[in-house]
């Protein structure tokens, strides 16, 4: 369709069609000091939005033969202060708080008495490595029914002797392959891997793993919510 | 497909040129948004692997690359994750956004790469890089661009699907094991943004050897003095 014009015509349609594309400055928001954390904020906030939408509790996350281990020296310790707070094995418990029928302090023994389950699992650490291991312990999700959870209670956060802290959705507490765990390599915790009790949980990524666990609170609002999360990492994080 | 294109003539000097619209505003805006996402998820993407640079195991750890910070966005790993998971969603948007409207409007036959442009690779190669003679222009993208631009898009796919395994290599296993585990996918990932930067340096350099007029017209839709017939 040739239409003869003259060229004032299109220099006025060609602005018009460049002033089209203002949209794309909003992005320059990002660029803006005072926007940016904000915006940053709610973008990493959509996307544990969409990944607690994604996260299927029937799904399993994969499992290894032996043969697929990483061996346990080249297992990575992991921590933020030290790799050893010395807790006193003899006198520790898991004391039991927040919205529960029975609140308290339970031992290793009483907790060890839950149906045990191992599996080999992929650990995968927010720096972008990864290990296979085997984890033997007690699911999150019998040791809720055994303190009598609140079950419309939505979040489940531990605290650790290394003044470590985190939380889990209540989904992803009540996954069958998540476990309080106190064997490795199916020997008991050795203390740089968080004796005698830590989170082993494959549909998550590495720092929610917390180790030397002392604390165990059931709750329907969330506080802080990690130690690495409260200084902007992702909240949800599911694998 | 019927190409917009007008005849111009000059007020002052009476001289007639020609001009297509080549571009339409859903191409451009995705081109533009699309620009600002990769360098965003290219700078990100960069920060988050200084914090393993390697793709082997962790102990011990032999690192590729010791990745300098200058070329690097987000200041530390929380930081680029925060660059990197919101930016997604924008380069996500972006691509589905381009894809659905080349689609549906037809406008994907301009860069779709097809058997019938095959022929047409190799003089245009002799053209760029062995002083060849310049093949006759038919439409707007010679063969080489449009394998160019079908590539930078298959890319785009790939390293959505490829960040997706990494992402979420449990809820969406079934990526991951195509990609060969977790592990791999990762160094997919890593594999298809230098591809897509190779891409990007290719077409920069493009871009400042051919054309002014090339860039206004992802600007304003509007290319003068086409060298192909207009209709």
């Amino acid at each position: 369709m040739n239409s003869r014009t003259d060229s004032r015509k299109v220099k006025n349609v060609s602005r018009r069609e460049l002033l089209k594309l203002t949209p794309v400055i909003a992005l320059g928001a990002f660029a803006i000091p005072q926007l940016q954390k904000p915006l940053l904020k709610g973008g990493l906030g959509f996307s544990d939005w969409a990944s607690a939408r994604l996260f299927r509790s029937g799904h399993l996350a994969s499992t290894f033969a032996d043969s697929d281990l990483t061996s346990f020296d080249k297992f990575p310790i992991n921590d933020y202060d030290v790799d050893d707070p010395g807790v006193d094995f003899d006198k520790w418990t898991l004391t039991v708080t927040g919205a529960v029928q029975k609140p308290g302090d339970y031992t290793l023994e009483q907790i060890q008495a839950l149906p045990k389950f191992t599996q080999n699992t992929r650990h995968v650490c927010v720096e972008g490595w990864d290990v296979i291991g085997r984890f033997g312990g007690v699911r999150i999700a019998d040791f809720l029914k055994m303190i009598g959870a609140d079950p419309t209670a939505r979040f489940v956060t531990v605290e650790c002797a290394d003044d470590y802290y985190e939380s889990l959705d209540m989904a992803t507490a009540m996954h069958p392959q998540s476990l309080l765990c106190y064997e490795m390599y199916g020997q008991p915790l050795t203390r740089e891997h968080g004796a005698p009790l830590r989170l082993s949980i494959p549909t998550k990524i590495g720092y929610k793993q917390a180790k030397y666990l002392t604390d165990l609170k059931v709750s329907h609002v969330l506080g802080k919510v990690g130690y690495w999360e409260d200084q902007g990492y992702s909240e949800f994080y599911g694998l | 497909m019927a190409t917009r294109a007008l005849t111009i003539e000059d007020v002052k000097t009476g001289e007639v040129t020609q001009a297509v619209y080549e571009h339409p505003f859903v191409v451009r805006l995705c081109h533009w948004v699309n620009a600002v996402s990769l360098f965003v998820m290219v700078g990100s993407g960069f920060q988050i692997f200084r914090a393993f640079p390697s793709f082997g195991a962790k102990i011990p750890q032999k690192d590729l690359i010791n990745w300098p910070k200058a070329f690097a966005l987000g200041g530390w790993l929380g930081g680029a994750l925060q660059w990197h998971l919101t930016f997604m969603w924008i380069y996500i948007a972006t691509g589905l956004l381009y894809l659905g409207y080349q689609v549906f409007s037809g406008n994907y036959k301009q860069v779709l790469f097809v058997r019938r442009d095959l022929p047409g690779v190799w003089p245009m190669v002799r053209h760029y890089f062995f002083f060849g003679p310049k093949p006759p222009v038919s439409e707007a993208y010679n063969p080489l661009q449009k394998h160019a631009y079908t590539s930078a898009i298959v890319l785009g796919a790939l390293s959505v699907l490829t960040g997706v395994a990494v992402w979420k290599p449990v809820q969406f296993s079934w990526l991951a094991w195509m990609m060969g585990g977790f592990h791999l996918a990762r160094l997919w990932h890593f594999l298809i943004m230098w591809a897509m930067l190779a891409f990007v340096f290719g077409h920069l350099a493009m871009v400042v050897l051919h054309g002014w007029n090339n860039f206004v017209s992802m600007l304003t839709g509007w290319k003068k003095h086409p060298e192909y017939p207009s209709e």
